[in-house]
């Protein structure tokens, strides 16, 4: 009776819970902060507000919102684990062991690294794209409200999942994208790896359905007039990066279910014997990899090409080449990925061929940079805390271009592959490149969402510390790579005089925290003035794209009547030339998608079904799946039926006119 | 002095009526998928090699069994193109006639490919056996868990033509569903010589 009923659980049993004090620590507090919210919402009696308004919505602003939220909470627990790494390689100079065991060091700088990748990076990139992209090419939503919804609870159920293992069971030990054969059931049998895997793939997954319903927005949603070559320079970095997600994403779909499959079923791609080939899972993941690192760039690049011409009050220079450059980018980042494994010894031709693709991506990024410098040459430059983000970017970013090209060559790989001078390098990229360039985003669209601006002075103290604790945090480490501290240490012998440098990254760390710190207060100040601070106009920055056309926030149908578009910047254009962007008459209906609680069950349907793989619970997985099955089948026969909701034009007139009233008396 | 803003009234009815951007997402799909095929293929093409000591494909693909499952699903495809043309004509009968054909090729299709894995696996050249079958069977699996998806797609469909006709949106939905079926019949082409042919040859 026993034994049947372990079978019905799978692998799932009571000794699965934590008995580390520190993980049990983590565990209770996720679990009451999550009761506590339950008790909030029931006490408020605000679940029905929050079901109708936000969980079933298919609005792409609130969605963008719920997923920067989501990325920012999930900012917090990868902040957390590297403060932890950072606490462990300042204390753990040999005889002291540091403050963490090995395994729960493995343990913390896997989760870092994939949490920061595809919670925090991927989140607030699919959350901005969100907020922006329909408004910037005049669109009332995206091209496919639903999917939209349902990738981002796809997203959610991963970010779950993750945080799950914290509960039950336990997390990858294997690094952030688990290579074999460590990452086999041979030598990590336990769960970790599974839930590593699941929760990749469906959120994978979500971003893969992203990348096809973005790709669609920006071909097919257009404004009237706006031609390609007319789109605001952050769309086109959008569909480059989106094209990326199409190309780059079904591979990793592919790889880690090669990996379950040989970690549930005895197959054998990836194993040490039985006919497997380990380095060809290191070829299949890096060749998702690296286009990802694009994937996550390219609309922060998006982000600065419509911040520095608003700032500067100037167009953005070179559009044309910054269209080549991006697609230079795109292009090479396909063919390169055979850079983070030199060492696999491919031989000397095909690892030059590959460090040559990987300096040339150094031309159309070097084009973009000098771009953005020429559009501030004689420019009006306004210094806000968008461009104290930017001004950061530049400085650091080009360091890491410059010391990425360096690693470029095959010679000089050999020497530093592994090592700290690696992890120095790609956090200057990621943390620079992609953190700066998203934290300015939503600094700057901040007032476009929520309808008032940020405190300014505490945003420029926060930028300050992340750009000071960065170059503290991760100089030291280039030095510590070149001296040979390799990465994933978790402790070194006293004598080899790494210690004090350590310490000083720790110190860098503790800066960026207190920069994290600032923007939380930030955010908590912002909301107490923000009737200080209300951004009346729609248009507090003086910008030039559609987006800043409507008020702040924007109707749920964006633009009451679709702009027609005869340039580039087209709400500039339509300023300088004294256009009424407000139309006072002929409003029709508008039909915008209904909310539909079908996106969150699928969510919660592949959740429950990644939970099953995981323990290999088999019936739950079938039961998930054909719930999720019968729901996509539902919402298809729904939207025939029912069709969409349509707002009537006299709705529509009454909040045009509040708004040019309100506008007019600002 | 102009508004900036227009009714364009042909770019209003375009963005509204889902078909063009509908199936320009539904390529963008196939096309994700087919990179989903080229990762397996590669795969394939690595480990095809590696038979840890086993059978290879030489010794275990019978060609004249194959052929036989070759032509149901080409067969299929045809049907479905023909049912296609029934839907556009909007007739409601020969449209489920040839779905009814399509499926039925399907099944085929689909049961010979589960007797061939039975058999392999009894023979004790299951997926555990080597790399090369490892990839073997996801490969080829992977296509015949589209297979199964088409089919129960196609019963979705077929019902829906039989309860409540054309309208606008299942025609779209047909024309998507032949898109996938047809994609799937170019796959199995590239399975078939890649995997069959070659590896008997």
């Amino acid at each position: 009776m026993l034994g049947l009923f372990a079978g019905f659980l799978g692998r799932l049993t009571l000794d699965q819970l934590p008995h580390n004090p520190v993980t049990a620590g983590a565990a209770a507090s996720m679990v009451l902060i999550v009761i506590a919210g339950i008790i909030a919402m029931t006490y408020f009696k605000k679940w029905r507000w929050l079901w109708d308004e936000w969980l079933t919505t298919t609005n792409h602003k609130r969605i963008g919102v719920m997923y920067i939220i989501v990325a920012l909470v999930m900012l917090l627990r990868g902040l957390a684990d590297a403060l932890m790494m950072r606490a462990q390689q300042a204390t753990a100079a040999s005889p002291s062991h540091g403050l963490m065991s090995p395994e729960m060091f493995q343990q913390v700088f896997s989760a870092h690294g994939t949490i920061m990748i595809f919670f925090v990076g991927m989140g607030l990139m699919f959350g901005i794209i969100n907020l922006v992209l329909p408004q910037g090419l005049g669109a009332r939503d995206v091209a496919f409200p639903f999917l939209n919804a349902t990738s981002f609870w796809l997203f959610t159920a991963g970010m779950l999942l993750i945080n799950m293992s914290l509960v039950i069971g336990e997390f990858s030990a294997a690094g952030w994208l688990a290579y074999p054969p460590l990452s086999e059931l041979k030598y990590s049998p336990g769960v970790g790896v599974d839930y590593w895997i699941w929760s990749l793939q469906i959120a994978g997954i979500g971003s893969l359905l992203s990348g096809i319903n973005f790709m669609t927005t920006i071909l097919k949603m257009r404004a009237p007039g706006m031609s390609m070559m007319k789109i605001p320079m952050f769309a086109w970095n959008v569909f480059g990066s989106m094209v990326l997600v199409a190309f780059a994403f079904p591979i990793l779909t592919v790889t880690l279910t090669l990996l379950y499959l040989d970690r549930a079923f005895g197959m054998h791609f990836f194993t040490a014997g039985g006919g497997g080939n380990a380095m060809m899972y290191v070829n299949l993941i890096w060749a998702w990899g690296h286009p990802e690192v694009y994937i996550l760039v390219l609309p922060a690049f998006g982000v600065f090409s419509e911040i520095v011409p608003t700032f500067s009050r100037k167009r953005l220079f070179g559009y044309t080449s910054m269209v080549y450059a991006t697609w230079g980018i795109v292009f090479l980042s396909f063919i390169v990925w055979l850079h983070h494994f030199f060492t696999m010894g491919a031989g000397a031709d095909v690892n030059a061929f590959f460090g040559i693709m990987t300096m040339a991506i150094a031309i159309p990024t070097g084009v973009k940079i000098f771009n953005w410098l020429f559009t501030m040459y004689q420019g009006q430059i306004r210094f806000t805390s968008p461009m104290v983000w930017f001004l950061g970017f530049v400085f650091l970013f080009t360091i890491g271009g410059v010391t990425g090209v360096l690693m470029a060559v095959p010679a000089i790989d050999y020497q530093v592959h592994n090592s700290l001078f690696l992890v120095a390098h790609f956090h200057n990229m990621i943390i620079s490149g992609v953190v700066f360039g998203f934290f300015a985003g939503l600094t700057y669209w901040f007032p476009k969402i929520f309808g008032f601006r940020l405190n300014e002075r505490i945003g420029k103290y926060a930028a300050y510390c992340w750009i000071g604790g960065f170059a503290l945090a991760f100089f030291p480490l280039y030095i510590l790579g070149l001296m040979g501290a390799t990465r994933r240490l978790d402790h070194y012998d006293a004598s080899l005089g790494w210690q004090p440098l350590f310490i000083v990254a720790g110190i860098g760390a503790m800066i960026i925290a207190l920069g994290v710190g600032l923007q939380i207060l930030q955010l908590i100040v912002s909301i107490f003035q923000r009737n200080n601070n209300r951004d009346l106009t729609g248009d507090p920055w003086n910008a030039r794209t559609l987006e800043w056309a409507t008020s702040s926030p924007p109707p749920e149908y964006n633009f009451a009547t679709i702009p027609l578009v005869t340039e580039r910047d087209a709400f500039w254009v339509a300023k300088q030339k004294g256009t009424k962007t407000i139309p006072s008459h002929d409003y029709h209906p508008i039909q915008v998608a209904k909310n539909t609680s079908s996106g969150i069950f699928i969510g919660v349907a592949s959740f429950i079904a990644a939970f099953g793989f995981v323990w290999h619970i088999w019936w739950l997985v079938l039961l998930a799946l054909a719930g999720a099955l019968a729901t996509i089948f539902y919402q298809t026969l729904r939207e025939d039926e029912a069709g969409e909701r349509t707002i009537p034009a006299a709705e529509i007139a009454a909040t045009e006119a509040a708004f040019r009233k309100q506008k007019e008396a600002a | 002095m102009s508004d900036i803003a227009t009714n364009n009234a042909a770019v209003l009815a375009e963005q509204q009526t889902n078909d063009g951007k509908t199936l320009f997402g539904f390529w963008a799909y196939i096309m994700t998928d087919c990179l989903l095929f080229a990762s397996l293929f590669a795969t394939y093409a690595v480990l095809h090699g590696n038979t840890a000591g086993g059978e290879s494909g030489r010794d275990l693909f019978s060609l004249p069994y194959i052929l036989v499952e070759t032509f149901a699903l080409l067969t299929s495809s045809f049907t479905c193109g023909l049912a296609m043309l029934a839907a556009n004509r909007h007739a409601k009968r020969q449209t489920a006639l040839w779905l009814g054909i399509t499926f039925a090729l399907g099944l085929v299709f689909l049961v010979m490919e589960l007797t061939e894995f039975g058999r392999l696996a009894r023979e004790g050249n299951g997926w555990q056996r080597s790399g090369f079958l490892s990839s073997y069977f996801t490969l080829v699996g992977t296509h015949g868990l589209h297979i199964t998806i088409g089919l129960v797609w196609m019963a979705a469909l077929a019902s829906r033509v039989w309860l409540k006709g054309f309208t606008r949106a299942t025609l779209r939905r047909l024309s998507m569903f032949s898109l996938f079926w047809h994609f799937l019949d170019i796959v199995w082409i590239f399975i078939f010589t890649i995997v069959y042919m070659l590896g008997a040859a």
